[in-house]
């Protein structure tokens, strides 16, 4: 196996592109990344594309085929791939092109991801995230995708300690990260009045609880390590691609509160970087619903379960706290086009392992990513690091 | 979702019929065909559940998918059934009624009506048993 590097990041502003098709969208992320990397479109061996939904978003499959064509890319014939996994694909799209680059099988390998929610209405929008969860005994039944994680916070609220302030303390810190990101959807600070003052969706969930419905696409560069340096003085290398699955539904897990694939995926991320928590500067985690990150910030081992409202509460996962988490604004903030949002936090970790996130940079070496599809059925955790 | 997809699963929507694994004992709704424990050494039968249950946690949905829009606010809960068995389902009481631990009993209701073809859904729904 080979040692990998992102050597280029591009993405496109995050928010209601009422005026960009879905195609235009993932070529300006590409042209942004190609251009970072300093790579032309006749060097590239393969594209790896995340997206959930374009057939019900804007009724569009073959999207592998449809992006690399329009990024100029059909003469070359380069093979062009589309990985699915809900909220997660963007994740899994950089997990199989680092896969290829390892093991030798391709050379200069574009990760995107790309969703494009605004064509389609708020009750058609809610329908087709509800099938990134069991469709015909979840969604029957009439759970919502929002309500899914809302039977996640009333049982964790059950177990153990959490206030309803220190879950709206994770959106005012997530907006607070946001209002520094040129790229946010939301660039407005929050209190914890706007949160407990916004609308019910599901209870205990408000409106201000949840991410957004977005536009955005994102797209990386990735290279063999032996080679990041004919392309770039600032290469991030890829020290750990973990991935996890888990019960479709949410009533089959283990422990409602508990996203074992989380466990899972983030116990297999740590041992193939072999290093610790304490390593990791930053992470970037999938934050879909506050109870979420709450959630995200536990099982993957950073502080025991019923500790993370309390660490959030106290500013230790704020942008200048000990373990920073979210600074691009999460999906609360920033946005979260579902295909792209695994690749955007991959662009972010980047940024910061550069130095490059300015107005919102922190003191990072490390970074770790963490994407789930769905309610916790699919989870991929990266570790970046500089080199 | 779909008519041909709704209309498969008729007895097991209407009646509470799952699947039960004789090897290990464990019991499954929705219905399994392969029991994750013993795979290919699992025998799988159906079983008529018994409806009893109670409330594992539990939303209440205030904003829902245009087939349910009309019916909200409604209580939506993962209810475990005594036999052992997990499912989502919606109970039929009011939001301050609503609570973890509250034992409820299964009931044949209409579940959401298809807007486009037209068609009404029925299933199981659970009301409070206490
Ligand atoms: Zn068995």
């Amino acid at each position: 196996m080979r040692d990998v590097a992102v050597i280029g990041i591009g993405c496109t502003q995050f928010g209601e592109h009422w005026s960009t098709s879905f195609r235009n969208l993932f070529v300006e992320a590409g042209a942004l990344a190609l251009e970072d990397a300093g790579v032309t479109g006749e060097q590239i061996d393969a594209l790896y594309v995340g997206n959930m939904s374009a057939g019900r978003f804007v009724e569009q499959e073959h999207i592998g085929a449809l992006i690399a064509d329009y990024a100029g890319l059909a003469s070359n014939h380069i093979p062009s791939t589309r990985v699915e996994a809900a909220c997660a694909s963007g994740g899994l799209a950089f997990r199989q092109a680092v896969i290829s680059v390892a093991s030798g099988m391709e050379d200069i390998v574009v990760a995107a991801g790309v969703e494009k929610m605004t064509d389609v209405g708020t009750g058609a929008s809610v329908d087709t995230l509800a099938g990134a969860a069991d469709r015909e005994w979840e969604g029957f039944a009439g759970a919502t995708f929002p309500g899914l994680y809302a039977m996640i916070a009333n049982d964790y609220m059950h177990r153990y300690s959490l206030t309803r302030e220190q879950l709206a303390q994770v959106a005012v810190k997530n907006h607070a990260n946001g209002a520094k990101n040129p790229i946010a959807q939301f660039r407005q600070q929050i209190t914890v009045d706007t949160v407990l003052k916004s609308s019910l969706v599901a209870d205990p969930l408000r409106l201000f609880d949840c991410s957004p419905i977005t536009d955005g696409a994102a797209a990386v560069v990735v290279v063999p390590l032996e080679r990041a340096r004919e392309f770039t003085d600032t290469p991030v290398r890829v020290l750990a691609s973990a991935q996890a699955s888990d019960t479709i539904a949410l009533h089959d897990r283990r422990e409602i509160s508990t996203l074992d694939a989380t466990v899972a995926a983030g116990r297999r991320a740590f041992q193939q970087a072999g290093i610790e928590h304490r390593d990791i500067d930053m992470l970037e985690v999938h934050d879909c619903f506050t109870i979420a990150e709450i959630c995200a910030i536990e099982d993957l081992g950073f502080c025991a379960k019923g500790e993370a409202g309390k660490l959030t509460e106290e500013g230790v996962t704020a942008l200048h706290g000990d373990i920073p988490v979210n600074t691009s604004g999460g999906l609360k903030a920033c946005g979260h086009p579902v295909g792209a949002t695994g690749i955007k936090q991959i662009y972010e970790i980047v940024k910061q392992i550069r130095g490059e996130a300015t107005g919102r940079q922190v003191d990072a070496e490390i970074g770790m990513a963490h994407n789930v599809g769905g309610t916790g059925a699919t989870v991929a955790v990266h570790i970046l690091g500089g080199c | 979702m779909s008519v041909s997809r709704f209309w498969r699963k008729i007895p097991q929507r209407y009646n509470l019929i799952g699947t039960q694994c004789t090897t290990c004992g464990r019991y499954f709704f929705p219905p399994r065909s392969f029991c994750p424990e013993c795979r290919r050494d699992g025998e799988i039968v159906d079983y008529q559940f018994k409806g009893d249950g109670e409330i594992v946690t539990y939303t209440v949905i205030r904003s829902a998918s245009d087939q349910f829009e009309n019916t909200t606010p409604y209580v939506l809960a993962i209810v475990r059934l005594d036999e052992g068995a997990d499912l989502t389902a919606q109970v039929v009481c009011t939001p301050e009624e609503a609570r973890i631990g509250m034992r409820v009993r299964s009931v044949f209701r209409r579940i959401a009506a298809d807007g486009e073809s037209g068609v009404i859904h029925y299933g199981t729904k659970f009301v409070p048993a206490e």
